[in-house]
């Protein structure tokens, strides 16, 4: 019975003597599921813009090379580790990037309960400088007074100035 | 109107071409024009500087060509994102630069081939090669160009007879790069697995053609 549970002697695959073990399957497999990852990389890079903070690089091994069997297997590890690792990262953002979104619009719902909140662009996941900012009417006044709005800016300053006054 | 150059396949090892089945060259040969950017190939940069978007840089890892050859990078262990693939070096040099910039005739005509069609297209002077240009492992103790810098072994390379010229995807030897003193070119254009065939055709009399107009 001992022997029958021992998972590592039932793992281990004895050469048959005279057989040569044919690696260019395994290798072909593991080439096309390599194709495979960076496919999805490729689209998940996509999704993530123009989110930061992600990671996508993934060690070289000093190629232009052929790769050994065991090189392309651990390559193929790093690849999903990487998919999953920045797919649950997007996943996180975007759940975050939500919140933000419907606390936008509670803000413009009830500004006084929002005082000073500020939200971005970046932070519900999209490009520009445009951000959403809770500030008192009138300033000192509208404090006193308890005048709260909410203030869109218009986006990102522009690169060379407004130009000379008319 | 000259007809298309004809092409011709390079040599692969036979290592290589067991690991890599659909990896190999075309080459083909064009006159030697070098010398100053012409107008018109100044403003077709323009133009295509205008049309080559930061959007586009984003989604290119998502088009079949450039894909194929990220694929390549990493089957061959090179990690694409570290040394990136020519057309995406490319995407980056114009978002930096705000603009594909002109760099004399050969260059540009190895840029516009390559931008349009995403295949890598790499020049040699044909004077200077031994024989037709293949693919190839480095050996032990090997210079690149002969008397360049040592090559790590087993390294994929473009040779000619004699030595290897290039690292594939990497660095050329100075001795075969195109001079002002050439008079032929070989234009050689990389293929790999997922590129059409009509991709790599499209890249080399697309450079040629430019070569040839720049007289």
């Amino acid at each position: 019975m001992s022997e029958v549970l021992d998972r590592d002697a039932l793992l281990t695959v004895t050469p048959v003597p005279g057989v040569e073990v044919d690696e260019r399957a395994a290798r072909r497999s593991l080439r096309e599921q390599i194709a495979k990852l960076e496919a999805e990389l490729g689209m998940l890079f996509c999704s993530t813009y123009p989110r930061k903070g992600f990671q996508w690089d993934v060690p070289s091994r000093g190629g232009p090379r052929i790769l050994s069997t065991g090189e392309l297997e651990r390559l193929r590890d790093d690849l999903l580790d990487k998919l999953d690792h920045n797919r649950k990262l997007l996943s996180d953002r975007t759940y975050v990037e939500d919140l933000n979104r419907r606390r936008i619009e509670e803000m413009m719902l009830d500004p006084a309960a929002h005082k000073w909140v500020r939200i971005a662009n970046e932070d519900i996941g999209e490009p520009g400088c445009k951000h959403w900012h809770v500030r008192p009417r009138y300033g000192l006044l509208g404090m006193l007074m308890n005048w709260w709005r909410v203030r869109i800016s218009s986006g990102c300053p522009l690169a060379r100035g407004r130009g000379r006054r008319p | 109107m000259s007809a298309d150059p004809p092409l011709r396949p390079g040599w692969v090892a036979p290592e290589v071409a067991d690991e890599f089945p659909e990896l190999g060259l075309v080459l083909t040969d064009a006159d030697a024009r070098g010398g100053r950017t012409m107008p018109h190939v100044r403003e077709r940069l323009r133009t295509l500087s205008n049309r080559f978007t930061g959007a586009r840089a984003v989604t290119l890892r998502q088009e079949p060509v450039p894909w194929a050859y990220r694929v390549f990078f990493r089957q061959a262990g090179i990690d694409p994102d570290e040394r990136r693939t020519p057309i995406e070096q490319i995407a980056i040099d114009r978002l930096t630069h705000g603009g594909f910039k002109a760099a004399g005739r050969v260059d540009d005509a190895l840029l516009i081939a390559t931008l349009e069609t995403a295949v890598p297209v790499l020049a040699f002077d044909a004077e200077r090669l031994d024989g037709e240009l293949g693919l190839r492992l480095t050996r032990s103790g090997e210079r690149l160009g002969g008397d360049g810098r040592s090559l790590a072994g087993s390294q994929i390379a473009i040779a000619d007879g004699s030595r290897a010229v290039a690292v594939l995807f990497g660095d050329t030897a100075e001795a075969v790069v195109p001079t002002r003193e050439t008079k032929r070119i070989v234009l050689v254009a990389v293929r790999v697995k997922g590129v059409p065939a009509v991709s790599v055709e499209e890249a080399l009399w697309s450079a040629a053609e430019l070569l040839e107009e720049s007289g």
